[in-house]
């Protein structure tokens, strides 16, 4: 068997030596999965946040992750993006497997985007220039280009008119449409969101989560943190409880609200939902 | 599957060399080796410009035949030095010039802090007063000093006013005993006598004891809502009567070396030579004037609702000032203040300007010129003055870590 | 009825106590009792001083003249200034070049003049050019040796010239260590950490005096035989190792204001390191640290003066020097007075512009 070969079989779940014909079908499995977690385990010194983690992705499924603070969600997807390195476990993007090679790292950051609950635009750059840097500098496109796909998003998430403007002259709704606008303009294959209404004043998060359900419905592999449980139900594909760095239940979202098997899951069902 | 890295490995086959090149490139992609490549190559090359340097030194001081190591420490100096903490003339060694060096540099350094701090903190109020004249007037004090050259001021000091002074004949004298001259400032020195130290040792004892009452007070004060009746005036009884007992009791005598004019000079009693003078104005005024500006910042920020939450609870303004801004200020003073501290040490090296015997002075102007050697000679010097602002840092990280512990 | 209790109150003045001069004076001047035995004394020591001063310096003063002579002793003796005040300015430069300095000068000021006010425009340019050209322009302008300029030895040079020289030099050139060593102490990596704390600390903790001294007398020990550097070469090598050990401290500050989320933020794009940093983090981070730049670039102003031990001639020293010509004896005050009074202005100037900048930066944020 070739190294490829070996390496292909290293990021499939089934892992099982098959004959030939069957590597076609671990392929597509594989494009289908998009993202691959298996057995992920991660400590902050002696804290262990992520306690075996296996999670599979596949291309334009959306997921929400929901639990307690503190229940590690964050660090699972900061995880994916290797914003947090890991200890145990693998995790395959795209077939692309997240090691200590930074060619690895690099081809994931172009394929993953994230939004975060602070929005983290930069602030001494204006609307179009923060949507087109990481094209021009990473993607390696002209300007001219990247402005014109910038100016598409920018209409899409509905703020064409603020693109001369700065971080600090927008509301903080705007700002996360920006920030959105901003990772979709290096075409990724997943956005990864991070409480991305926690952040906000309640009249401005109904505009993000509205740009949030198009996006969803446009057919983009999502995975959300968050405690939107209105946009969990309409979008989700799969809604997945975490607590104590561990996924205790997941499941689509009618089966997951309406009846959901662990005690912890109703309980924190009960809080989020009756206040 | 778009795998690069596959890619490349399978690449290999075509000889040794490339399968070198791509074990190396992927050492340097992997993200926890390339850190120690990095390095590495830092370390190799600091240590390689650290080794042409010493190379070239030593060269440099063999065609010049000048002698290297820490023999000439203990070479006799043969130069004089204008003032001397410890006992020198001419056949000490040059490891005593570099003491001489470090006690005059504290010397001067602590006086000036002592002054630079009094100075400082008075301005640093009177810029708050809420007197528009005084606010005005000490503003000025500080935008005028601060932003003038601190060797200017020495020179000012020195060769304008004090150089102006009069000869020792025609001294401004103050009775027979303080005398101010173009060769200095003279004064009595008290000399010990038997019995003198009774009474000395009586003096702390007093002040201890003073100390301790005034705790016990306080205490009982906080504790029951009353203190011991009369506890101010018992603590002054205290301290005046304890010394001027033994003084009676052990018959001891204090005498004055009185300063005399002997020829063209005084001789006898104390004196601040002007060098020392010069340095210690200049160096006064210019830190109390950074120090003024940090006592400023300090009680501004603490909070106008602290003061008004004070107030309200019936605090009157002294007690206010005392219990309540000015702890909570000095939290903000403190760091900026002994970085002053250590400014004025490091700044005392101007002295070497106006001839003051400081250590830059006798140690790297004279010693080095005479010795020539000055890798030796320099590196000693800058040791002091690090050592001197290591420590105080030091002290200051341990100081910063309890107060911050102090406000979680 | 209710209307009728209604009566809309029209504002009123106020009582002629609270308001007017003699409000004010009561409210910041005669403050109680002790107050205002303070103010009177104050202002006695004002009416003995000021007006004899005044008599001195300029009433009394003689303006101009040949040699100290000149001056009768009741009032300050200016002539001793406008007499040397082409030295004071250029040093010992040819007075036929004396062009070339003028169009040093002229061009700082109008650079700074274009960076200080807020509406100019290509900001961006006018400071790259200040930073990377203007150097090498002024280099060439006064040493000359090209384009057909006469060749001014920099033994020659000296004065406020020299002082600015200095100043402008080693900030300049401590700017991109400073950055460097700045991100180094906040690297990930121990040994670039621990070598960039050791250099930073080493040279906060000496005086800039022995850093002088090592790099007249040990710095041509360092380099091999042949090398050899002129003093004012010395001087700026010497300037510039120290400064950037305080640049590198104000940088750090600035780095340190930058949220966590910024670094996140251009990682997560894909963004590498430098690109991160130079995009990112260092033109925020820039802006924040510029009032700090301002102060050390006004303690580095001052402490030029120290090069007069190591035997540059700078505005004090020159001065200094001049103080001794036995043709202009007895005018320390006046001289030291002019010296202090230029360094004064700049500095001033200066420190007045990073608080206003400050001030924006409290207020922008």
């Amino acid at each position: 068997m070739s190294e490829a070969e070996l390496q292909q079989k290293a990021t499939t779940a089934d892992s099982a030596a098959k004959p030939t014909v069957s590597i076609e079908r671990e392929l597509t499995q594989a494009q289908a999965n998009l993202i691959e977690i298996n057995g992920l385990n991660k400590w902050y010194g002696q804290f262990h946040v992520l306690r075996d983690i296996d999670l599979n992705v596949r291309k334009g499924e959306k997921i929400v992750i929901c639990g307690p603070s503190g229940s590690g969600k964050s660090t699972l997807i900061r995880c994916i993006n290797c914003l947090e390195e890991h200890q145990q476990g693998s995790i395959v993007v795209d077939g692309t497997r997240l090691t200590n090679d930074l060619k690895n790292i690099e081809t994931i950051r172009r394929e993953v985007g994230m939004v975060f609950q602070q929005f983290n635009l930069f602030p001494h750059l204006t609307i179009l220039e923060n949507c087109t840097l990481a094209p021009i500098w990473v993607r390696k496109q002209s300007r001219k280009d990247a402005e014109k796909l910038a100016m598409e998003y920018l209409e899409r998430v509905r703020i064409p008119d603020q693109a001369l403007k700065y971080p600090g002259q927008l509301s903080g709704g705007q700002q996360q449409r920006v920030a959105i606008a901003r990772s979709l303009c290096m075409n990724p294959e997943v956005m990864l969101f991070d409480e991305p209404t926690s952040a906000l004043d309640p009249e401005m998060i109904k505009e993000v989560l509205d740009v949030m359900i198009e996006l969803a419905q446009e057919g983009m592999t999502m995975i959300c943190v968050t405690h939107e449980m209105g946009f969990a139900r309409t979008v989700a594909d799969r809604v997945i409880f975490m607590d104590e760095g561990q996924i205790i239940e997941q499941a689509p979202p009618e089966e997951f609200f309406n009846n959901p098997r662990s005690e912890r899951t109703q309980k924190f069902l009960g809080q989020v939902l009756n206040h | 599957m778009s795998d690069p890295e596959g890619a490349s490995i399978n690449n290999t086959s075509s000889g040794p060399v490339n399968r070198l090149l791509n074990s190396i490139l992927l050492l340097w992609r992997d993200a926890s080796i390339r850190p120690l490549i990095m390095q590495a190559v830092v370390v190799l090359l600091v240590v390689a410009m650290g080794a042409w340097v010493i190379n070239n030194t030593m060269n440099n001081l063999e065609t010049r035949g000048i002698s290297t190591g820490f023999d000439f420490l203990s070479q006799e100096a043969g130069f004089g030095i204008l003032q001397s903490l410890v006992e020198y003339d001419e056949s000490h060694s040059y490891g005593r010039t570099f003491t001489v060096g470090i006690l005059n540099t504290l010397l001067v350094s602590v006086l000036g802090i002592f002054f630079a701090t009094v100075l400082g903190f008075l301005m640093g109020v009177a810029r708050l007063s809420p007197n528009w004249l005084l606010a005005r007037l000490s503003s000025v004090f500080i935008e005028t000093f601060r932003n003038i050259p601190l060797l200017l001021q020495i020179f000012f000091w020195y060769f304008a006013v004090l150089a102006a002074l009069p000869h020792p004949r025609q001294s401004y004298a103050l009775g027979d005993a303080l005398f101010l001259n173009l060769r200095g400032f003279f004064f009595p020195k008290p000399v010990m006598e038997q019995g003198l130290s009774a009474v000395f040792i009586s003096c702390l004892v007093a002040v201890g004891l003073a100390l301790f009452l005034r705790y016990k007070h306080r205490k009982q004060r906080v504790e029951t809502g009353k203190g011991i009746s009369g506890a101010p005036y018992l603590m002054a009884a205290l301290i005046v009567g304890i010394p001027a007992i033994t003084w009676w009791l052990s018959g001891a005598t204090m005498t004055f070396d009185m300063p005399e004019l002997k020829g063209f000079n005084f001789r006898g009693g104390l004196s601040i030579i002007p060098e020392l003078g010069a340095l210690l104005l200049a160096l006064t005024i210019y830190t109390a004037a950074f120090i003024a500006e940090v006592v400023r910042a300090g009680i501004e920020s603490v909070q106008k609702g602290q003061k008004e939450a004070a107030a309200s609870l019936g605090l009157k303004p002294g007690k206010t000032l005392s219990l309540v801004v000015i702890p909570q200020a000095m939290k903000v003073i403190v760091p900026p203040l002994t970085n002053q501290y250590l400014n004025l040490a490091k700044n005392s090296s101007l002295a070497t300007a106006i001839g003051y015997p400081d250590l830059v002075n006798v140690f790297a102007g004279t010693t080095l010129n005479q010795t020539g050697q000055a890798v030796e000679v320099i590196a000693m010097t800058m040791a002091v003055y690090l050592t001197i602002s290591l420590s105080v840092s030091l002290l200051m990280n341990i100081y910063n870590k309890r107060v911050a512990l102090i406000e979680r | 009825m209710i209307e009728q209790e209604l009566k809309m109150i029209p504002a009123r003045e106020p009582p002629k106590m609270a308001v007017g001069t003699i409000a004010w004076l009561r409210g910041n001047l005669f403050t109680g009792p002790l107050g205002t035995a303070a103010i009177l004394l104050i202002i006695y020591g004002l009416i003995l001083t000021v007006p004899p001063l005044v008599q001195w310096l300029f009433l009394d003063a003689t303006w101009f003249g040949a040699s100290s002579e000149a001056c009768d002793r009741e009032g300050a003796c200016w002539a001793f200034i406008t007499a040397r005040l082409d030295q004071f300015i250029y040093g010992f430069y040819p007075s036929e070049e004396y062009w070339r300095p003028n169009l040093f000068f002229a061009q700082l000021a109008v650079l700074v003049g274009w960076l200080s006010i807020k509406s100019t425009p290509w900001k961006k340019w006018v400071l790259g050019y200040s930073l990377v050209i203007m150097p090498v322009v002024s280099w060439f302008l006064l040493y000359g040796d090209i384009f057909g300029l006469a060749k001014v030895d920099t033994h020659q040079w000296g004065g406020l010239m020299l002082t600015l020289l200095l100043a402008l030099c080693g900030m300049i050139a401590s700017l991109p260590f400073g950055v460097l060593l700045a991100l180094g102490r906040r690297s990930d990596m121990p040994v670039i950490r621990s070598l960039c704390t050791a250099y930073i600390e080493l040279w906060r903790g000496v005086p800039l005096i022995t850093v002088l001294f090592m790099a007249s007398v040990m710095l041509p020990l360092f380099m091999p035989v042949e090398v050899s550097f002129d003093k004012l070469l010395r001087a700026m090598i010497g300037i510039i190792m120290f400064q950037s050990a305080y640049m590198a401290e104000v940088v750090r500050g600035g780095l340190q204001a930058i949220p966590k989320g910024q670094f996140e933020a251009f990682d997560s794009l894909g963004l590498s390191y430098w690109q991160g940093m130079i995009m990112i983090v260092l033109p925020q981070a820039m802006r924040l640290v510029i009032p700090g730049v301002v102060n050390t670039f006004i303690a580095l102003f001052k402490d030029t003066s120290l090069v007069l031990v190591i035997g540059l001639f700078d505005l004090l020293a020159i001065i200094q020097a001049g103080l001794n010509d036995p043709k202009w004896l007895g005018n320390s005050i006046e001289g030291y007075l002019f010296a202090g009074f230029v360094f004064w202005i700049f500095c001033f100037g200066m420190s007045k512009y990073s608080q206003r900048l400050e001030q924006q930066l409290h207020q922008g944020h």
